[in-house]
């Protein structure tokens, strides 16, 4: 090593690797996956791992991804709670990949949360499909 | 590069390794890649988190939830339980008796909530064989801003004005003794950080060096581009092996990024550090023993001055300093010395690591600010006495240090304060001691150890010191003769004044404390051949009282056949046959046997 610049890119980077261990991680984002048998039964665990690898790439070191249990709601599944810290909570249900992909980039990101996903839009539309 | 959702950190200090965490670290791996979690869950083994009471203990971020007396059986549930759905498993949760709410993370257990960590702010967060963790949480960046935007005398006077004292035990001014070796002239100096940590009970510096070897690699290049040096050596006792392999490894990792060697940083300043392991004889870590030793020869004192600023280290200037004074530095640079006198007294700035043992609830290692009262380590941090059994003394400053008396509890910690009491700060140990300790066999204890430890050169540690240990042999055998305690009064004073090095000087320590607080036990001992804690076993009689209901418990498990009588009658006891080995005191029902 060279110089202070390449110390400081070290620094940088592993920090978001290891951020996670801080106890003043600052304003951060929180996404909880529901992870209980009928969140991984309904492919949870690759809606977990695209918010991983989508926020690893962006190198977004104040989120962290944590599971949680089942919410009561299964047939939402998989689903997970976005905190955004001074906003309310926004849940996304029937979630996929892609899914995962656009939240982080646009609720995340941009914060702008993605109607379309959160449970009030999809759950009524879930609804209306279960009555007909 | 890949970001995990969750860290387990478990501890690999030498506590927990010692209570089996490596066999965790191996059954966690095991199970996270059966269950598919190990592109998810980084698994990391740190240094020591301090609560060695409650190891092995494995912490789980980001909720930070504090797992203790983990085994390995409890892998496969943290696993399943935890990582996988998401559930705290709570039976395995950190819970103290003396607490009332469970702690769950780390800052809600009453041993971490009074503690201020500077020394050991990474042990327990980091991977010590990472050097890139290290860096993450602001390593290197104290050395990288000392040469590049620092000079020399600047490095110095930042570290003078910070008024850190030398974390050894001496508390002698750091920044001064940098300043010295500075001002000698020379093209050749030392850097020599001293590891040779030998009071009983003391595990300091082990955990600093398991848990964050490279602040002590950065304070040591740091210090040798302030008294312009090239070469540092680390003195470390080869019973450390696993520090001395974290050491290994965190100099190897500093060679390749270009942290030690030629031309650091790109700058024209060069350093590098050596290891040199101790065989364990307690006079090498008297500096001046410690560099005979380093230089090849056997470890003694030699007597100063010439002080090691001028001559020390193959006669060329050297400085040395101890462990978790290094361990101060990076931290004292990034943060100005303003910050490091807002914390501590005014005559002692900063912080301290304890290495807490004896008899109390949470054994372990504990960094406070200086000037806390003894009583809040014990009590608040401690967790107190266990099995509610009364306080007597607390032992500070291992066999160099004294006994401090339940009246003097309050007393702030601090270098000074505990020499006006008799005893010293030491490098750390604090070893608590309830009614149960006789002390007279605590002083026995500690000269014992000095005896055993004196290297023989001088005529007052080698004679003086077994002429004392030999009449306190005598006081706990029951013979005793008035004029003894003159005597060792006498024989400590004059061992204090003429012994060549530290050892010798502070070896009376435990003794004149001890008799200055608990006069009246050695007076017990003595003429009354009584010891009053129940413990010199050549003083203590078994007796059976009335309570007796004559079960014959006793009388079929003494193994001498010193208990005699029939069923349904009192049993007495043969005083002469009896080997006080307590056997009949655990098995009688009826608490009839007691000890006079």
């Amino acid at each position: 090593m060279k110089s202070l610049q390449e110390l400081e890119q070290i620094r940088q980077e592993t920090l978001q690797r290891i951020n996670l261990r801080r106890e003043d991680k600052g304003n951060e984002v929180r996404v909880v996956v529901g992870m209980a048998t009928c969140g991984i039964a309904a492919g949870a665990r690759n809606v977990m791992m695209a918010f991983m690898t989508e926020a690893s790439k962006r190198k977004l070191n104040h989120v962290t991804i944590s599971q949680t249990g089942c919410v009561g709601t299964c047939r939402f599944e998989p689903m997970a709670d976005v905190f955004v810290p001074g906003q309310e909570k926004v849940t996304y249900v029937n979630l996929n990949e892609k899914k995962a992909a656009r939240i982080v980039s646009e609720h995340i990101v941009n914060g702008n949360p993605v109607r379309e996903f959160t449970i009030t839009n999809q759950g009524v539309d879930a609804e209306k499909g279960d009555a007909q | 590069m890949i970001i995990y959702r969750s860290h387990i950190l478990v501890c690999g200090g030498t506590g927990c390794t010692s209570s089996g965490s490596s066999l965790l670290m191996d059954r966690f791996e095991q199970q996270l890649k059966l269950h598919q979690l190990d592109k998810e869950v980084s698994l990391v083994k740190t240094g020591c988190f301090g609560l060695c009471e409650a190891g092995p203990v494995v912490i789980v971020y980001p909720e930070g939830t504090f797992y203790s007396r983990v085994k390995v059986e409890d892998v496969d549930e943290i696993v399943s339980e935890h990582m996988l759905k998401g559930r705290i498993v709570r039976h395995l949760v950190y819970h103290h008796e003396t607490e009332e709410k469970e702690g769950q993370s780390l800052n809600d257990i009453e041993f971490y909530k009074h503690q201020d960590r500077i020394a050991l702010r990474n042990c327990g967060v980091i991977d010590p064989e990472k050097i890139d963790e290290y860096i993450a949480f602001d390593g290197y960046k104290a050395l990288g801003n000392a040469l590049t935007k620092m000079t020399p005398q600047e490095v110095v006077d930042v570290i003078k004005a910070s008024g850190l004292r030398g974390r050894g035990g001496g508390g002698f001014p750091t920044g001064l003794k940098w300043q010295l070796c500075k001002d000698v002239a020379g093209d050749k100096k030392y850097v020599i950080c001293n590891a040779d940590e030998g009071d009983p009970g003391a595990f300091m510096d082990r955990s600093v060096l398991e848990g964050d070897p490279h602040a002590v690699l950065e304070a040591m290049t740091i210090c040798g581009y302030a008294i312009g040096s090239d070469e540092g050596y680390i003195y470390v006792r080869a019973e450390y092996p696993i520090a001395v392999n974290r050491l290994r490894i965190a100099i190897h990792q500093a060679r390749e990024y270009g942290l030690l060697g030629k031309n650091i940083l790109g700058t024209d300043f060069s350093f590098d550090v050596h290891i040199r392991l101790g065989a364990g004889a307690f006079v090498c870590g008297e500096e001046m023993a410690l560099m005979t030793s380093i230089e090849g020869n056997r470890g003694e004192p030699k007597p100063k001055p010439p002080f090691p600023a001028t001559q020390g280290l193959f006669g060329l200037p050297t400085n040395i300093n101890n462990v978790e004074t290094y361990a101060n530095i990076p931290q004292i640079l990034i943060h100005g010395a303003d910050w490091f006198r807002s914390m501590g007294t005014k005559r002692s700035p900063g912080t301290k690591v304890f290495a807490l043992g004896g008899k109390i609830n949470n054994t372990g290692l504990v960094e406070v600010s200086m000037g806390t009262p003894l009583r809040q380590v014990i009590y608040d941090i401690g967790g107190g006495i266990p099995g509610d059994k009364q306080f007597k003394a607390v032992q500070t400053g291992g066999p160099s240090g004294g006994c401090i008396p339940e009246s003097l509890i309050d007393v702030p910690i601090e270098y000074d304060s505990l020499v006006e009491i008799g005893s010293m700060m030491g490098s750390g140990g604090m070893i608590v001691m309830d009614e149960d300790n006789c002390m007279v066999d605590i002083a026995r204890f500690f000269l014992d150890f000095t005896v055993d430890e004196s290297c023989g050169k001088c005529t007052p540690c080698r004679v003086g010191t077994k002429r004392m240990l030999e009449i306190l042999d005598r006081i706990v055998s029951g013979k005793g003769e008035e004029g003894d305690l003159e005597r060792l009064e006498a024989l400590a004073e004059s061992i204090k004044d003429t012994a060549l090095c530290g050892l010798g000087q502070t070896a009376p320590n435990p003794v004149l404390s001890t008799i200055k607080y608990f006069r009246e036990e050695y007076e017990a001992h003595i003429r009354e051949k009584r010891c009053p804690a129940h413990h010199c076993r050549e003083l203590l009689h078994l007796e059976i009282t009335d309570k007796c209901r004559g079960c014959t418990a006793c009388f079929r498990v003494c193994p001498v056949g010193a208990i005699t009588g029939t069923a349904r009658e009192k049993h007495s006891i043969d005083v002469s046959k009896c080997i006080k080995c307590n056997s009949c005191i655990e098995k009688c029902h009826f608490d009839a046997i007691i000890k006079v």
